[in-house]
C-alpha cells in the first residue's frame, strides 16, 4: 500500500535534519502535525500567527539548526512583510502549505486568499511548487528541502485542496 | 524615568561572553550598535515584531548559551503573540529586554501602547514568563535576568524619550547572517551539499 502523503514528507523531514516545526494547525496538516510531535528529533513549536514563523525559522538557522513552516493558504497572507527579511538575508526558508478556496471548498471567505497565494508568494520572492497528487507532495518537499537548505532558497510547496479533501464542517467536525 | 537608554544597553553588554543578541530595528539596533559591534549582534532593519521570535528560535536551536533580545516597545507591541508562544516552549536561556522609552522613536516620537499604561512585564508574566519585571532605575536586577536566572525573563526597562545620534551597524542582511553563524559554529556554518542528485519533477 502507497504510504499517505504525511507520513512520506514526514520521512524527508528527518532525512534532511529538521529540527524545529512550527505550524498554525490545519485540518489537511492534522496528521502531519502530530508525526512531526510524536517525533522525538523535531521541537513542534505552535504559533499565534504565521509571521512568527518567519521570526523563529531565521534565529533557529542562525543557531544552526533547520525548521520547516505549516501553515494553510490563508495564513500566506500574514506573512508578506516580513518575508522581506527572508528575502535580504537569503535565509533559507521551506512553508509546506494546505490550500483553501479551491476545489470541495465550502466556505467562500477562503476564496480570495486562496486565489492569490501562488501569486504572493512568488511576488515576494518565494519559489512555489504546486502538489496536485498525494504521490507528488513527498518529491517537491524533497527539492524544496535541498533548495532551502544547501542554496539558501526561500521555497513554498502547496498542496491542492484536492489532495487534503476536506468538503464540509460536518466532515471536519467528525475527523 | 530617569535611565538613559544607551547607558542601560551598554551596562547589559558589559563583558557579554557567550551572550548571543538579537535588536529589534531601530533605535535598539543603534544602542548596540554604539556599545560596540559584534558578529554575535544579529541587529534587525525590518520584520518589525519578530525581534522576540528570532530569539526563541537561536534559544531552542543553541540551548547551551544564553540568549539576549532587546527591542523597542514598538517593535515587542507589533509582535505580543510571541510572548504567548515563548510561554509555551518555556526557553529556560532567553532573555527579553523591552527598552521602553513609550515612543515610536523612528518615526517622530509617537506615543505607542506603554504610554497609556499598557504592562509589557504583566502580559509575559501571563504568558508563564518565569521573571517579569518593570525597571526604572536599576539596571542590576536586569543583568541579573539576562546572564543568570532561569528562563524565560522579560524587562521592561523605563527610560528617557530622548533622540540620539545614529550609530549604525552593517546592512546587509546576508553579511549579519554569516558572520553570525561562523562565529557561533565555526565550520559548521557553511551548508553540505548532498551527493545525490535532484529527482525528477513530475
Amino acid at each position: 500500500m502507497q504510504p499517505d502523503w504525511s507520513t512520506e514528507v514526514h520521512r524527508e523531514l528527518a532525512a534532511a535534519g529538521v529540527r524545529v516545526v512550527g505550524y498554525v494547525p490545519d485540518a489537511g496538516h492534522k496528521r502531519l502535525i502530530e508525526l512531526c510531535q510524536a517525533d522525538g528529533n523535531m521541537r513542534t513549536v505552535p504559533l499565534t500567527t504565521e509571521e512568527e514563523g518567519i521570526g523563529l525559522a531565521a534565529g533557529a538557522w542562525l543557531g544552526g539548526e533547520k525548521t520547516v513552516l505549516l501553515m494553510q493558504s490563508s495564513g500566506v497572507g500574514n506573512l508578506v512583510n516580513v518575508l522581506g527579511m527572508v528575502k535580504v538575508c537569503r535565509f533559507p526558508l521551506l512553508l509546506i502549505v494546505t490550500m483553501r478556496g479551491e476545489q470541495g471548498e465550502f466556505n467562500p471567505w477562503q476564496v480570495p486568499m486562496g486565489q492569490s497565494t501562488a501569486r504572493v508568494l512568488e511576488t515576494i520572492g518565494v519559489a512555489v511548487r504546486q502538489a496536485g497528487e498525494s504521490q507528488t507532495v513527498a518529491p517537491h518537499v524533497h527539492t524544496a528541502l535541498r533548495l532551502a537548505f544547501e542554496a539558501n532558497g526561500a521555497e513554498a510547496v502547496l498542496i491542492a485542496q484536492r489532495v487534503i479533501g476536506i468538503k464540509s464542517f460536518q466532515e471536519q467536525a467528525n475527523q | 524615568m530617569k535611565l538613559h537608554r544607551r547607558d542601560v544597553v551598554k551596562e547589559l553588554l558589559r563583558d557579554r561572553k557567550d551572550l548571543l543578541v538579537v535588536a529589534g530595528l531601530g533605535s535598539t539596533a543603534w544602542d548596540i550598535t554604539a556599545a560596540g559591534d559584534s558578529p554575535l549582534s544579529f541587529p534587525m532593519w525590518g520584520a518589525m515584531g519578530q525581534a522576540a521570535m528570532m530569539g526563541l528560535g537561536l534559544a531552542l536551536a543553541q540551548p547551551a548559551r544564553r540568549v539576549l533580545v532587546l527591542t523597542g516597545d514598538g517593535e515587542m507591541l507589533m509582535g505580543l503573540g510571541a510572548l504567548a508562544t515563548i510561554g509555551v516552549q518555556q526557553p529556560a536561556n532567553l532573555t527579553v529586554v523591552v527598552i521602553d522609552n513609550e515612543r515610536y522613536g523612528e518615526t517622530g516620537m509617537q506615543r505607542t501602547h506603554t504610554a497609556w499604561g499598557i504592562d509589557l512585564a504583566a502580559i509575559a508574566a501571563g504568558s508563564k514568563f518565569k521573571h517579569a519585571i518593570t525597571a526604572t532605575a536599576d539596571v542590576a536586577p536586569v543583568r541579573e535576568l539576562v546572564y543568570r536566572a532561569a528562563g524565560p525573563n522579560l524587562a521592561a526597562v523605563k527610560v528617557i524619550d530622548e533622540k540620539l545620534s545614529l550609530v549604525l551597524p552593517p546592512h546587509d542582511g546576508v553579511l549579519l547572517k554569516a558572520r553570525f553563524r561562523r562565529a557561533l559554529l565555526g565550520p559548521k556554518a557553511e551548508p553540505e551539499a548532498s551527493t545525490d542528485v535532484l529527482p525528477k519533477e513530475r
